[in-house]
């Protein structure tokens, strides 16, 4: 592997008496698609919300090694400050602002940028910026992102007016606009016809191409071993292989977490 | 058939009305001539009320089908059409404002009711900034109303500053304490927002009737300074250094109600100015976002804590300038003006308006306000009529008269947003 852009180490996090992850480690390449993937319940979103600053871990570190920056350990960071440090998400379900056209929704997602231009809000509002320079680069880089998720025709609807592929896109190109280090998909396929599915493939690629580093979490195996390079399983909590799409696929522990074991069948009849 | 199903609605409509207004209307208690409570009847008035439910719902079956009016959220074929005229109803509006103390005719009771109008459009854009844009249910905002007044009428008695020393520093301590307020408040969501802003609007008003030495409690605070025009005082005497003396004008009490006029108009203005030029930027964008959804938002890297507080401060601010601009205008405050039912007003002015639209808001607030006022002379009748019209606007528009959004920005046109897709916040 490369050098890593997120590491992971011993991450525990419970809920009263439910551990959900349990002591987990692994590391995400930079430049690289790692994908995370387990059965219903196995701890993937849990592990998601720790790494974007939802949750905050019982126990255990995520490191952030951004390139040209200090490492950064994300635990310790507020929920607001891990997207300036350089990780943006997605949601399983779709978060987005659906009043709102989608250029507005990839404008919000420059608003630190932006915010900064105007002078705190003062400036702007008299007129006295390099607001107006500011706003022109934020729009030309949303619609490159338009242009990249094929919804430029769709730039002055309302996100909520969407078809579902193209609120999918539209989250991912406003994730995108924040200029992350880490882009943290939960589910991206979820929901998508098998041409989309290639669409969106094929998107994880160009991304990856241009250097952010991608970690998804899917159950869509077609999408997870044609992109990944690294896959992570979780099962019940537990890290129980961590590897290229091909070892993952002949490991047997993952085999029978999928398939469920003999045992436990017998067991449970 | 028509005819049979209209009927059949025309009588179900009657016999609720019935339910209802026999015992509100029929049968009324009056203090008699001992003092002891008697009853008396008033069946006609009731029998009058059935029938014309009976004959209104009867007609609109008739006219428009039994679904004929229904409940929308979407730009109408009028609100296109107020849409298109918007460009020249805003200017027109503003037209009007400007030269309304020129007009023959406008006597002092216009001009006093302009200015009441003209207070609370200004109130309701402030509110609009928290309630509109930002999705925070403020029930407690004439407590920044308060303060501003206060702060007025305080620092004049106390310091001998002058009105437009004040005004400034009243809408900056109303900013500090919509911030004071926020702090703890804002990590509360909707109907909890609304209580605790509700419970602060009361306390502010119970401190203000108690702490005697200072506020003078319920007696008020009297002999509040008028405002001068840039130094020069209105007064009757008409001498060298009054303004009517300096423009070599007539000494007349209807000067300083023109200038008052035109000083609330100028602050609503700069509310109207400030609001829509911050929601063409990150910041009110931001609060938008908010409104829509406070997760994506944090996940996007927004300090919701400080975008929140943003909005708290900056309608205060509003609420406090109209606080020291009323304070001015009174030249008598006493807590009686902050009650309950003027945070009320204000939220039904914004809500009636449609939620995030100026215009719409100070269509609400002339409405509202400048309506109650006209037809004073139907007494206690008025406040049926609009109890029952702002049932019916919100059964019709449940988004307010404005309900759409417009973008605040956009590569092509701009086209309304319908209402039904933009969030209304949860505190």
């Amino acid at each position: 592997m490369t050098r890593p852009i997120l590491e992971v180490q011993g991450l525990t996090m419970r809920f009263g008496g439910l551990t959900a992850v349990s002591s987990v480690s692994f590391a995400a390449g930079l430049g690289e698609i790692t994908a995370l993937i387990g059965p219903n319940g196995a701890g993937k979103t849990t592990l998601f919300n720790c790494v974007t600053g939802f949750y905050r871990p019982s126990d255990g570190i995520i490191r952030l090694h951004k390139p040209g920056a200090l490492p950064t350990e994300l635990q310790r960071l507020a929920g607001h400050r891990i997207a300036r440090a350089g990780v943006a998400r997605t949601f399983q379900n779709i978060r987005l602002f659906p009043g709102m056209t989608s250029l507005e929704n990839l404008l919000i997602a420059q608003h630190n940028t932006l915010m900064a231009a105007t002078g705190w809000g003062i400036g702007a509002v008299l007129g006295l910026s390099r607001y107006p320079k500011a706003e022109r680069l934020a729009v030309e880089r949303a619609k490159r992102w338009l242009a990249a998720t094929n919804l430029m025709e769709r730039a002055d609807d309302p996100a909520g007016a969407l078809p579902y592929g193209q609120q999918r896109r539209l989250e991912i190109a406003r994730a995108m606009c924040t200029e992350p280090a880490l882009l943290c998909l939960d589910e991206p396929a979820a929901g998508l016809n098998p041409r989309e599915s290639d669409e969106l493939a094929k998107l994880l690629l160009d991304i990856r191409g241009e250097g952010t580093s991608i970690l998804l979490i899917e159950h869509d195996m077609g999408v997870v071993m044609r992109i990944s390079d690294r896959v992570v399983v979780l099962d019940h909590g537990v890290l129980i292989a961590d590897g290229t799409p091909a070892e993952v696929r002949g490991n047997v522990k993952v085999i029978a977490a999928y398939l469920g074991e003999e045992e436990e069948e017998v067991a449970s009849a | 058939m028509r005819l049979q199903l209209a009927l059949k609605d025309a009588l179900t409509g009657a016999a609720v009305a019935a339910l209802l207004f026999i015992p509100l209307v029929a049968l009324r208690t009056d203090v008699g001539g001992s003092g002891a409570l008697t009853l008396r009847y008033r069946w006609s008035d009731a029998a009058i009320l059935i029938g014309l439910v009976f004959i209104g719902r009867l007609a609109l079956v008739l006219w428009m089908g039994r679904d004929g009016l229904r409940p929308s959220t979407s730009a109408g074929p009028w609100t296109l059409r107020l849409q298109r005229l918007g460009k020249l109803a805003a200017p027109a509006f503003l037209a009007v404002a400007l030269v309304l103390p020129a007009i023959p005719g406008i006597d002092r009771y216009w001009l006093d009711l302009g200015i009441l109008v003209l207070t609370y459009v200004m109130l309701g854009w402030g509110l609009n900034i928290v309630v509109g844009l930002a999705g925070l249910l403020d029930l407690g905002y004439v407590a920044f109303y308060a303060v501003g007044a206060y702060s007025y009428a305080l620092l004049a008695q106390y310091f001998g500053l002058s009105f437009w020393v004040c005004l400034p520093l009243a809408g900056i301590l109303a900013a500090f304490w919509g911030v004071l307020l926020g702090f703890p408040v804002l990590r509360l969501r909707g109907d909890y927002l609304a209580i605790v802003t509700l419970a602060f609007g009361e306390i502010i008003r119970v401190v203000l009737l108690n702490w005697v030495s200072l506020t003078g409690g319920p007696n008020g605070i009297s002999g509040i300074p008028r405002p001068s025009f840039f130094g020069l005082p209105f007064s009757m005497s008409g001498g060298e250094g009054t303004f009517a003396g300096f423009f070599g004008l007539e000494p007349s009490s209807v000067h300083r109600v023109i200038f008052l006029y035109y000083l609330i108009l100028a602050l609503a203005l700069l509310t109207n100015w400030v609001t829509i030029r911050l929601r063409r930027q990150p910041l009110g964008r931001a609060w938008e976002a908010l409104r829509e959804d406070e997760i994506a938002c944090r996940a996007l890297g927004i300090n919701v804590t400080v975008t929140k507080l943003t909005a708290f401060a900056l309608g205060a601010m509003f609420g406090g300038f109209a606080g020291a601009f009323f304070a001015t205008r009174q030249a008598f405050i006493s807590p009686e003006s902050f009650t309950f039912i003027e945070s009320a007003i204000i939220l039904a002015i914004v809500v009636l308006g449609g939620l995030g639209s100026q215009i719409g808001v100070a269509i609400a607030a002339l409405v509202l306000i400048g309506g109650t006022e006209i037809f004073r002379d139907l007494q206690e009748w008025r406040m049926l009529v609009f109890g029952g019209a702002m049932v019916v606007i919100m059964v019709l528009r449940p988004r307010g008269l404005v309900g759409t959004r417009t973008p605040s920005i956009a590569l092509g046109k701009r086209r309304a947003i319908d209402g039904k897709l933009v969030g209304e916040g949860h505190g």
